[in-house]
C-alpha cells in the first residue's frame, strides 16, 4: 500500500507521496525548513504558556498557571495604579467643599478635567455631547438656571436629583397640568399662551394677550414671578429670556400648560461617589454659565 | 487492493470509518473544550439576587431579539479598565443563566447594554428609541417609533415561560400560572400586582412609556432594558467578600 507506490517521478525528479487514485499521485514537496521549525516552536510555545498560564480544565476549575496571572487581578491591579496616580488630586478635591474649590484654580482646573471625563459617560446622553441639551433636556453652555447656577446649587442639583421619587431633599416642584385637569379652559390657555408670547417679545401686545395677562397673575405667577423672570426655588423657568426647555411656539406652550411638565435627573449622589459629583459640578460650572455664589451677585 | 485496517490508505478509502474517526476526534475536542464550563466552579457559581425576568421583561427581551439589538449592542463587559470605567462592573457568568439564547453578542457599534438598567429614565429611552438623534446628536441608531403605538400582542406568555422552565429556568408554578396577569401588572400600576415583587425582587412595576390607556411593545422593551444589569448589588457583593 501507501509506501510502496513512492518512486521517483521522473520529469521533475521529485518523489512521490506513495498515495495513488485512478493514476493520480501526489509529489512529495515537504515545507520549506524555516517554516515548519517555526510550526515546532509554536507549538512548544503553546504548551509553556498552559504551564505559565491559565489553561487546563480540572474538576473544579482550571489550572491557574504558575504566573498566578488572572484577568481580574490584572484589572485590579491596573484600577489600583490609576487610582493611586489620581489619589492625591482626588483626595484634594474631597476635603475641599464645592462652594470652595473655585477659589482654587489649580485644583479647580483638575476638577474640571475629571469631570468632563464622568460628563462623557454619565451625562452625555440627555445632555447633550457639547452640554448644548435638547428638547426637555437643559442646555447647560448657557446662564440661564433653573436651580441655581453657583457652585452649590449646582452641586445640589447633581446629588439629589431632579424629581426624584422617595428622596426628600431632591430638587422637587410640580406645574399643574392646566388644561389637563380642567383648571383653565382651552381659550383661556390660548391666552395665557399669547401673552407668555408677548413677554418673550415673540408677539406685539394685543387685547388677546391682554386677557392673559390676568390669567398669568392668578396662575402662574405665585411660580414664574409677577414678572415671568422665573424663580430658582421652584426651578420655574424664566419665561422672558428667550431660552426655551421645550420650545417658545405655540403649540409647544400650549402643550407645556395643557400636561405640564416634568423633566427628571437622577440622583447622581447615590450613584457615583462624592469627588465624581463635586468633578461634575465644577465641569458644569465651567461650561460657561457659572455663577458667583448668590450673597456675593446681591452685594454687586 | 491488500490494505490493513487504520492505516493511512486504508481510512482515506473508506467512508465508513472515516466517518466515525472524524466523529471521535470532534467530540474529544468538544468534550475538552466545551463539557468542563459545565462543572468548574468559575463558570457555574451562583450569585446573590439573580432571578428569572418577569413576563413583561421577558416580552421586551424578545422584541429586542426581534429587532436584532444584539447586532449593534453588545451586553458583556469585559475585565479591562477603560470598559469597566465606563460602564460598570464586569459581566459575571451568572448574570446570564437565564438567558437563553445570550445576548453577549459581539460587536459594539453602539455602547454595550449589560449594566444600562437605571442610567437613564423612562422618558429618555422612550424619545431616544423614537428618535435617537433627538437626545443623542452622532447616533446612527434607527428609529423604533412604531413600537410606542404597537400593543404588545403576545397571546399566552405562561407558553413562554413553560418553554424556559423545561430548559432549567426556575419559573415556579405560580408565576407561570399568573403569567398574563403579570405581564399586565408590571406594566399598569393601577392593577392589583399580587405578590409579582416578592416572586421577582426587585422588579420595577409602573407605566414605562408614559402612555397608561395601553401596554405597548414599548413598554415591554423599556422594562427589559431598565432591569438589565440591575440585579446584582455589587456594592453589597463587595462587602461580603471583604467579609471573608
Amino acid at each position: 500500500m501507501a509506501d510502496d507506490k513512492k518512486r521517483i517521478d521522473h520529469p521533475t525528479g521529485t518523489e512521490t507521496v506513495g498515495h495513488e487514485w485512478d493514476g493520480i499521485e501526489e509529489l512529495n514537496t515537504p515545507l520549506p525548513r524555516w517554516w515548519l521549525w517555526t510550526f515546532y516552536i509554536t507549538i512548544a510555545w503553546g504548551l509553556a504558556y498552559t504551564i505559565f498560564y491559565p489553561a487546563w480544565p480540572m474538576i473544579r476549575s482550571a489550572t491557574a498557571g504558575t504566573l498566578g496571572w488572572s484577568s481580574q487581578g490584572q484589572l485590579e491591579g491596573e484600577l489600583k495604579a490609576a487610582e493611586a496616580q489620581r489619589a492625591p488630586v482626588l483626595r484634594a478635591i474631597a476635603a475641599t467643599p464645592a462652594e470652595h474649590l473655585t477659589g482654587n484654580p489649580q485644583l479647580f482646573q483638575a476638577a474640571v478635567e475629571g469631570g468632563r471625563a464622568a460628563f462623557r459617560v454619565n451625562c452625555v446622553q440627555c445632555h447633550g455631547s457639547g452640554a448644548t441639551g435638547s428638547k426637555g433636556y437643559p442646555n447647560l453652555n448657557d446662564d440661564d438656571w433653573l436651580w441655581g447656577g453657583d457652585m452649590g446649587a449646582i452641586h445640589h442639583t447633581l446629588v439629589d436629583g431632579v424629581r426624584n421619587p422617595d428622596h426628600e431633599a431632591t430638587r422637587m416642584s410640580l406645574m399643574p397640568a392646566f388644561g389637563r385637569d380642567g383648571i383653565l379652559q382651552p381659550d383661556q390657555i390660548q391666552s395665557l399662551v399669547a401673552y407668555v408670547r408677548t413677554i418673550s417679545h415673540q408677539r406685539k401686545p394685543d387685547a388677546m394677550a391682554l386677557q392673559g395677562r390676568d390669567l398669568f397673575a392668578a396662575n402662574c405667577a405665585a411660580c414664574h414671578g409677577p414678572d415671568g423672570k422665573g424663580n430658582r426655588q421652584f426651578g420655574a423657568p424664566n419665561l422672558t429670556d428667550g431660552i426655551w426647555l421645550y420650545g417658545g411656539d405655540e403649540a409647544t406652550l400650549t402643550e407645556t400648560i395643557t400636561n405640564s411638565r416634568a423633566g427628571v435627573m437622577p440622583r447622581w449622589g447615590e450613584k457615583l461617589d462624592p469627588v465624581t459629583v463635586k468633578m461634575l459640578a465644577a465641569y458644569v460650572y465651567s461650561l460657561g454659565g457659572g455663577e458667583a455664589k448668590k450673597v456675593q451677585t446681591a452685594s454687586r | 487492493m491488500a490494505s490493513k485496517p487504520f492505516t493511512h490508505g486504508h481510512i482515506e478509502r473508506n467512508v465508513t470509518i472515516l466517518a466515525v474517526l472524524s466523529l471521535l476526534v470532534v467530540t474529544i475536542g468538544g468534550i475538552v473544550e466545551i463539557a468542563p464550563l459545565f462543572w468548574i466552579d468559575s463558570t457555574i457559581e451562583k450569585v446573590d439576587g439573580v432571578r428569572p425576568y418577569t413576563p413583561l421583561e421577558l416580552e421586551g427581551r424578545n422584541i429586542y431579539i426581534r429587532e436584532g439589538c444584539y447586532s449593534c449592542h453588545s451586553q458583556m463587559i469585559r475585565p479591562f479598565r477603560d470598559e469597566t470605567e465606563r460602564y460598570g462592573h464586569y459581566s459575571l457568568a451568572a448574570e446570564s443563566m437565564y438567558d437563553h439564547p445570550f445576548q453577549w453578542g459581539s460587536k459594539r457599534t453602539g455602547p454595550d447594554l449589560a449594566r444600562v438598567g437605571g442610567r437613564y429614565s423612562d422618558e429618555w429611552h422612550v424619545q431616544h428609541l423614537k428618535n435617537p438623534r433627538s437626545v443623542v446628536p452622532e447616533s446612527i441608531m434607527p428609529g423604533y417609533s412604531f413600537l410606542a403605538s404597537r400593543e404588545l400582542e403576545v397571546g399566552d406568555v405562561s407558553r413562554d415561560l413553560r418553554a424556559l422552565s423545561r430548559t432549567g429556568v426556575p419559573y415556579s408554578e405560580a408565576s407561570i400560572a399568573k403569567a398574563n396577569d403579570d405581564l399586565l401588572a408590571q406594566a399598569d400600576p393601577s392593577r392589583d400586582a399580587g405578590d409579582l415583587a416578592k416572586r421577582y425582587p426587585k422588579a420595577q412595576i409602573r407605566d414605562f412609556d408614559g402612555d397608561p390607556s395601553q401596554v405597548t411593545e414599548m413598554d415591554a422593551l423599556v422594562a427589559y432594558i431598565q432591569m438589565l444589569g440591575t440585579q446584582v448589588d455589587f456594592k453589597a457583593a463587595a462587602a461580603q467578600e471583604q467579609m471573608k
